[in-house]
């Protein structure tokens, strides 16, 4: 056993935690956590973003609902939805009407789309018992106009979270969780800065497993979580493959299957950066913890949040740089646009996305899956082929 | 072998002229009209702005002086001529995905084969576009799309979703304050007019009144039998006051028009108009969700009346606007009362409240059932439809069937399968009938 070797048996542990909470559609984790304190309470949110902060702040656990996967067979929710809407919702349905999600007070869904934003609607006639919030946020990001516009619609949202505790929500609570999230923010950031160096040391779906239990998890719980999981990588020596580096893209919403990504590094592409999981990095910056923390959480989203294609660019020249600025921040060589079928938001806005790498001679090739895709075939042979070809062009 | 040559195919027999009603061809002339009007700016030198038809402010725009241009009606153009399909083709050519909205493809591929309107000239560049983000997230794309092709300005008007079945105050001021801000100082600085207000009141004013009549026209379906087709004729009725002519003059006087001739059909006890002239017997009454199809709209119609059915509601007709449950622009709150009209716009609508609007058309309308047209390529109308459809049957007892076609893509209508899901669900409503008499 060669020195780390511990080191491997430490980040192979939390891996395994990991994907047990990964692999488990009846959330037993969040389950033990409303029974362990009476009284306590879950929220579900979709993505793409919703403030935790305040859900936290309420006592409450803030709960990311992302469908199904590839494990979940869906028997309900196909009943719900035509052959030409993306599987998200429908498996979403399927762990609603299953009882999956019996144990969820509220439900939170995100503006990312049309498909999301309907299904608010019919998760308030299916579930009448659950609190149901349509999580708009401003599309203008003017202080005065989408500012003040955001600030009434978390106000509003403070005070549902507080009249279903029983009681409201206290600035200094806001603070407090305010703080947490940031420091959450901050080791997600780490984890993403290591990869992006290493990429050998940690592997895209190792990170994805790592963040995705922050889903489920207390965010204190997560926060430990992805420490433990940045000192066991790093202490440990995984070799070195003769892979590219591409950014991976579009896989905002529903969810890739986990051999997909793992498909992805077997083809000789290191993912060095993502859009998986926004919600955990969303706000780019630190909240400021002292003034008014609604304001904060406001000026974050306005003028500290990623770029996606569910928020509107205002300024043409800005369009699509994000992705060329995160080409040129962790040194990749390409980009991989894997969008989900019917997915509004990312085919859209892929050509455009698409133009800008043209311009900035940024090679790219894009697929379509999902969540519960299993043939991984054709996937693999076209990476493999990508990531060919971008060494052929970098030798040439 | 046989040497005989092949026998000359028969020339195929011209289609038969459509049959139309006056306030059809009084229609026609304002859109042709209107497409010259745009085709013509360049020498005119007047300025253009595209829009959406949920959320148009076209009183506003014509406060600029501005010529409004509606992508998605240039689209049904397209597909009511039957060279969307083309169009699609080539935007999907160019990198667009299959599985998005057809209009956005048709739009983009029109304008990539020279923009041709429906009047056979060039369609302008257009020097803004007002982006009016309302019950549609495919729109913000799309004139994201449309801007990096034209550079041009764009304008950003943001009307939140009413998911909890209120309009809040919120949410108003949200939208004036854009009005007010954004929206209107850059109006103001692309077409060089100053804004007045006073001009706004006066094109308010004059929607309200066409707003009255349309609702009188939509609501006579009411009658027995109805003297209009609410879905496929009510495609014909809302095009003026979707489009550019909502607070014109023009547009009170095609409503009046209109409404006479309704009236008309009512006193004399006469069905609908259709493409092949008067309905026959009214046998069933439906209330439709959802857009039609356009590139076989004719031979969709058709498969309606053909048997009969008349559809007394729909819900696509209240796309740009919904004024029967009482809403008509204020011109005493001008700014509030544009930001209300986009709030309240179909599609902006939360599921429950479009299960309600529904049911209450099926009971205002004694309708016999809901039919749903779900299309393929929009999912603002069509995710959730089936949980719609359920809702609305347990709450009416009315049956209810479910049929799936596109918007202006070909490929995606097949007629043999819409024609016999359409002849099941009347042998559902005369069975459902005989059992009702049966238990009486």
């Amino acid at each position: 056993m060669t020195m780390s070797g511990t080191k491997v048996s430490g980040t192979k542990a939390i891996i395994e935690r990991c994907q047990s909470l990964f692999d488990d559609l009846h959330f037993t984790a969040a389950r033990e956590w409303k029974t362990a304190k009476s009284g306590r309470k879950v929220i579900g949110y979709m993505p793409i973003y919703v403030p935790r902060e305040i859900i936290h702040a309420a006592d409450m656990l803030p709960l990311g609902v992302l469908g199904g996967g590839d494990q979940l067979e869906v028997i309900h929710g196909d009943a719900y939805y035509q052959s030409y809407i993306c599987r998200i919702p429908r498996s979403t349905i399927e762990l609603g009407v299953s009882g999956r999600l019996d144990f969820v007070d509220g439900m939170m869904f995100p503006s990312i789309c049309d498909v999301i934003r309907n299904l608010s609607g019919m998760w308030k006639m299916m579930f009448p018992d659950v609190y149901v919030r349509y999580f708009d946020v401003p599309q203008n990001y003017a202080d005065d106009i989408g500012g003040s516009y955001y600030v009434g619609e978390l106000a509003e949202l403070r005070d549902d979270l507080g009249k279903l505790r029983g009681s409201p929500i206290t600035d200094d609570e806001l603070r407090n969780s305010i703080e947490v999230y940031n420091e959450n923010r901050k080791m997600v950031g780490e984890l993403y800065d290591f990869r992006a160096k290493t990429p050998w040391q940690a592997p895209a779906a190792e990170a994805y497993l790592v963040l995705r239990a922050g889903m489920v998890l207390p965010v204190e719980e997560h926060t430990a979580l992805i420490a433990d999981y940045l000192a066991a990588a790093k202490a440990e020596k995984r070799p070195m493959r003769d892979n590219c580096r591409i950014v991976l893209t579009s896989v905002f919403c529903e969810q890739p299957p986990l051999n997909l990504i793992k498909s992805l590094e077997l083809a000789g592409c290191y993912v060095v950066d993502d859009d998986l999981l926004l919600v955990t990095r969303w706000l780019t910056e630190d909240v400021p913890t002292d003034g008014d923390p609604i304001q904060n959480l406001a000026d974050a989203f306005l003028h500290h949040s990623e770029s996606t294609a569910a928020k509107y660019e205002p300024n043409q020249a800005e369009k699509g740089q994000y992705l060329v600025r995160a080409v040129k921040r962790t040194g990749a060589e390409g980009v991989i646009f894997a969008a989900p079928s019917f997915c509004d938001p990312a085919l859209l806005d892929r050509p455009m996305l698409q133009n800008v790498l043209s311009e900035a001679n940024i090679p790219y090739i894009a697929f379509k899956y999902a969540e519960n895709s299993g043939q991984m075939q054709p996937i693999r042979e076209q990476a493999g082929t990508f990531a060919d070809s971008i060494k052929l062009w970098s030798a040439a | 072998m046989s040497t005989q040559p092949l026998a000359a195919k028969p020339a195929k027999a011209p289609a038969k002229e459509a049959v139309k009603d006056a306030s059809m061809l009084k229609q026609k002339e304002m859109m042709a009209a209107h497409y010259d009007r745009l085709s013509a700016s360049p020498e005119t030198g007047e300025k253009v702005v595209c829009t959406f038809v949920p959320g148009n402010l076209n009183e506003l725009i014509m406060c600029f002086d501005l010529a409004n241009n509606l992508p998605e009606v240039n689209a049904i153009q397209s597909g009511l001529r039957r060279q969307s399909g083309a169009y699609v083709m080539e935007a999907e050519k160019a990198g667009h995905s299959e599985d998005v909205c057809t209009y956005v493809k048709s739009d983009v591929g029109m304008i990539a084969k020279g923009n041709i309107g429906p009047n056979g000239k060039k369609l302008p560049d257009p020097d803004l576009l007002l982006l009016s983000y309302t019950g549609c997230f495919t729109f913000m794309k799309w004139f994201e799309l449309l801007r990096e092709r034209y550079s041009c300005e764009t304008i950003m008007l943001h009307t939140p979703y009413v998911a909890d079945g209120k309009i809040t105050q919120n949410m108003v001021d949200y939208m004036v304050r854009q009005l007010k801000e954004e929206v209107i100082p850059t109006l103001e600085r692309v077409s060089g007019v100053k804004f007045d207000i006073d001009r706004l009141r006066e094109y308010l004013k004059q929607s309200a009144k066409a707003e009255d009549d349309l609702v009188k026209v939509l609501q006579s379906a009411m009658n027995k039998p109805s003297p209009i087709d609410g879905y496929f004729g009510g495609i014909y009725y809302i095009g003026p006051i979707f489009g550019a002519f909502r607070g014109t003059q023009d547009a009170i006087d095609y409503y009046r028009f209109l409404l006479e001739e309704v009236e008309e059909r009512v006193a004399k006890g006469l069905g609908p108009v259709t493409p092949d002239g008067d309905m026959g017997e009214e046998k069933y009454r439906l209330v439709v969700e959802g857009p039609p199809n356009y590139t076989s709209f004719r031979q969709f119609w058709k498969m309606f009346y053909d048997e009969g059915a008349v559809v007394v509601a729909s819900s696509y007709s209240k796309v740009g606007g919904v004024y029967d449950f009482g809403f008509r622009h204020d011109p005493e709150r001008p700014l509030e009362t544009l930001a209300e009209y986009c709030l309240g716009v179909y599609t902006n609508r939360s599921l429950p409240m479009r299960v309600d609007m529904l049911a209450s058309y099926i009971e205002d309308y004694e309708a016999d059932g809901l039919l749903i047209n779900s299309i393929k390529s929009c999912n603002s109308f069509s995710a959730g439809q089936l949980l719609i459809m359920r809702e609305v049957e347990k709450r009416t007892g009315k049956p209810a069937a479910f049929v799936e076609t596109d918007l202006v893509d070909p490929r995606y209508f097949s007629a043999a399968n819409v024609k016999n899901r359409l002849e099941s669900y009347f042998q559902m409503v005369d069975q459902k009938r005989a059992g009702v008499r049966s238990a009486a």
